[in-house]
């Protein structure tokens, strides 16, 4: 599985912003300015996350409802850190991966392993795996976060409490702390005013900062992108991803993310999987996929979208 | 008080009578459904009346039955009419009573009719009556008979209010049997379960019905 | 006519005395019904089956079985088989509570999957204990939708609580009847308890009207002092399964 761009991938990140230069010729020039700063904040994460166990490995994973195949005995691996994006048509099954590191869905077969163990199952101490209870569900998803399509703010809490909510309750952060670095996350996404605002009185693009917040202020080591533009008015989607550009940029977080935004998957990632029929068709760097892809199937879909 | 057990032999004396009263249950049952199903739709087209000389007195009596207890129309109704029937009593009463629930059920059903349909009648210069008959309640009716046919079901747990004004239904004759015999346990527990016998698969079959009708 | 307001006025306190009967037995009542319909609802949704079986077989025998014939069975057959009588009041709050505490769990079954499924998802992304998802997520967002079926049970149950002048509780259709009987002014008499009656039950609906506001202010939905005025059948029609006494 540790095919080139896997191995190319943790060396070539701080190169990644120079060749940010094929990204400004290629028509999508969306902002070359925050990149070029944050650039080498990436080039100096990278290196000191060193680890040899990928952060996520996806192994044989299957998903089926009844006959049908959604996920077709899947092989892949993200590295710490790694910004990995999943393009493909709809209904190729790159939602349902999410969903499955998420411990939304259940497993119809294989094993996903973050960091190290196993995600959805429990070791036994004969050393095989089997379905994990809600406890050790808990603790796999403390690794992680997700930003969802719809935002999913929780309309029963202000600002504020949608994002104090889980690290007082599920932390046990003290609440003057947990509000502190809810004001400073806030601060980040641009809306360091809104913070008693109630959901419905903000725009789509504000609630879905205020949902990027929350999910960052549980300080998940992986975070999952679920076309998190897709819901957006057009006028609000290049500030979102302005946002991630930023937070990919300045932090060590582990991304996968799942766009139609295809500017931005250039933009941010490492790697690029492209997904058809519950299959990976090609894998690769950005200007590979974008530049010359070399399955049909690819070629296909980014004429459709670009 | 002899702390008593439960009296087998009380019960099988008892079984009987309580089936007979059973008998009168289903009649006022039926026959007060029947009026609720008809006098509900009448409410629900007069509320849909064009003066409001029509729908505001109707609104008014309506929300006046559908907030005042069963219970105590019954008794003043058998009271003022102490000449009719208590069992024509109990039926009109039930079934008015229950006709301002349906008449919501209706008045649903019609407003569940696209606006293109009215339209589409009056575009064809169809008469008032002629779209109500042709058009807009044979659409609304059918969405509306699940709703009934739970109405019917709390009706009927609610017929041994007829006790009360002296119709001889289940409920009257448990009553009868326990203090002439000084057996309400059993008679009572059999009434209960006479109910409960009656009235669930009945309503299993009502969400049955729903669920294919879509609801 | 006259006679009949004249005894009115002059047995003022037993009347009073009566509406509080009443008052008090809707009140605790409710109460009951409230805790059970709680208790019975969550039990609907839990994950272990005999858990959700038994709540399912408290809810039908409950609704299956007459209030009528559960209130008799408590005050007439229970004290047979104990040996212990229970006051008419008490009777009638435990058989209103448990009554209506197997219709209000169907209301908060339904309250609870009315709340959509991504609020969950959000709750476990944010990895929220069974627990806490339930409290903190989805019953505050589950309570506002269920305040109008629990206004139309509460009526209801308002409408019950005149069982108790059959148990002889001196309740306020006990009071009026007793009137009646003195002035033999039938139609006076049955008007004036009807009207009582009505008040009682615009009251309640008012109240639990407020309380829906505020609950979905909480929410971010704000609705005009129109919606205060609202009455129950504008109400019922909001929320689909009308329930009078009975069915779901």
């Amino acid at each position: 599985m540790a095919t080139d761009p896997l191995e190319k991938t943790p060396g070539s990140t701080p190169g990644s912003a120079p060749p940010g230069a094929p990204a400004g010729a290629a028509p999508a020039a969306d902002s070359p300015s925050p990149s070029a700063p944050a650039a080498t904040a990436t080039a100096d994460a990278v290196p000191g996350q060193r680890s040899d166990t990928p952060m996520i490995r996806f192994e044989q994973v299957e998903k089926r409802y009844g006959d049908h195949v959604v996920l077709d005995k899947l092989d892949f691996e993200v590295r710490r850190g790694e910004h990995v994006t999943l393009i493909g048509p709809s209904g190729s099954g790159k939602t349902t991966i999410l969903r499955l590191l998420m411990t939304l869905e259940r497993l119809s077969g294989g094993v996903i392993w973050v960091g190290g163990e196993p995600l959805s199952h429990a070791r036994t101490p004969g050393g095989g795996l089997k379905p994990a209870t809600e406890k050790q569900l808990r603790a796999s998803r403390r690794k992680i976060g997700m930003v969802f399509q719809q935002f999913n703010l929780f309309p029963n809490m202000n600002v504020l409490r949608n994002i104090t909510e889980a690290p007082i309750s599920v932390l046990g952060l003290e609440r003057d702390e947990a509000e502190a670095r809810a004001r400073e996350l806030l601060e980040l996404v641009g809306l360091g005013d809104r913070v008693d605002a109630h959901p419905t009185q903000l725009s789509g693009g504000q609630q879905q900062r205020v949902a990027i917040a929350r999910a960052l202020a549980m300080r998940p080591d992986v975070l999952l992108l679920d076309e998190v533009t897709s819901a957006l008015d057009p006028e609000l989607v290049a500030g979102v991803l302005d946002l991630l550009r930023q937070i990919a940029h300045d932090t060590d977080i582990t991304m996968l993310c799942v766009t139609h935004e295809m500017s931005f998957a250039r933009d941010v990632s490492d790697q690029v999987l492209m997904f058809d029929a519950g299959r990976i068709v090609e894998q690769g760097t950005p200007e590979k996929i974008f530049t010359a892809p070399e399955h049909r199937r690819t070629r296909e879909f980014l004429n459709a979208v670009l | 008080m002899n702390g008593s057990k439960f009296d087998w032999g009380a019960a099988r004396d008892v079984l009987p009578l309580l089936l007979h009263g059973f008998l009168t249950t289903l009649l006022a049952t039926v026959l007060g459904t029947l009026v609720a199903a008809v006098l509900g739709l009448v409410i629900a087209i007069a509320r849909r009346a064009p003066s409001r000389l029509v729908t505001a007195p109707v609104r008014a009596v309506m929300e006046f039955v559908r907030s005042t207890p069963l219970l105590v129309q019954l008794v003043g109704a058998a009271a003022v009419f102490s000449s009719v029937d208590p069992l024509v009593i109990g039926i009109v009463v039930l079934g008015i009573h229950y006709a301002t629930y349906t008449s919501e059920v209706y008045r649903a059903g019609i407003d569940a009719v696209p606006r293109g349909q009215w339209e589409a009648c009056r575009a064809l210069s169809m008469s008032p009556r002629r779209t109500w008959q042709a058009v807009v309640l044979p659409q609304a009716v059918r969405n509306v008979l699940p709703a009934l046919g739970n109405y019917a079901i709390s009706m009927f747990k609610e017929t041994p209010f007829l006790a009360v004004i002296t119709v001889e239904e289940i409920v009257f004759e448990a009553r009868k049997y326990g203090s002439d015999h000084f057996a309400y346990t059993e008679a009572f527990t059999l009434a209960g379960l006479i109910f409960l016998v009656a009235s669930y698969p009945t309503s299993l079959l009502m969400r049955k019905l729903e669920k294919r009708l879509g609801h | 006519m006259n006679t009949f307001f004249t005894a009115f006025l002059d047995n003022l306190p037993q009347v009073l005395s009566g509406l509080g009967v009443t008052a008090e037995s809707t009140v605790l009542g409710a109460l009951v019904a409230g805790v059970l319909a709680f208790v019975l609802g969550l039990m609907a949704g839990h994950r272990n089956i005999v858990v959700r079986g038994v709540s399912r077989t408290v809810v039908e025998f409950f609704r299956g079985t007459s209030l009528y014939v559960q209130l008799f069975w408590l005050y007439f057959a229970l004290p047979l088989l104990t040996g212990y009588q229970l006051s008419a009041l008490f009777c009638g709050v435990v058989a209103f509570g448990l009554n209506f505490g197997a219709y209000g769990s169907e209301v908060v079954r339904g309250g609870i999957s009315a709340v959509p499924r991504a609020q969950w998802e959000a709750a476990v992304a944010l990895n929220l204990s069974p627990y806490q998802r339930m409290r903190r997520v989805i019953l505050p967002q589950a309570l506002a939708q269920m305040i109008p079926s629990f206004t139309n049970l509460l009526i209801q149950l308002l409408k019950a609580t005149p069982l108790l002048w059959l148990i002889s509780a001196a309740d306020l259709m006990t009071v009026i009847q007793q009137l009646r009987d003195r002035t033999g002014e039938s139609l006076v008499a049955y008007l004036t308890l009807l009207v009582f009656y009505f008040v009682l039950a615009y009251v309640l609906t008012l109240l639990m009207n407020l309380l829906e506001r505020a609950a979905k202010a909480r929410l971010g939905e704000h609705t005009g002092t129109r919606g205060l005025l609202r009455s129950r059948s504008a109400a019922a029609a909001e929320s689909v399964p009308v329930v009078p006494g009975g069915a779901s």
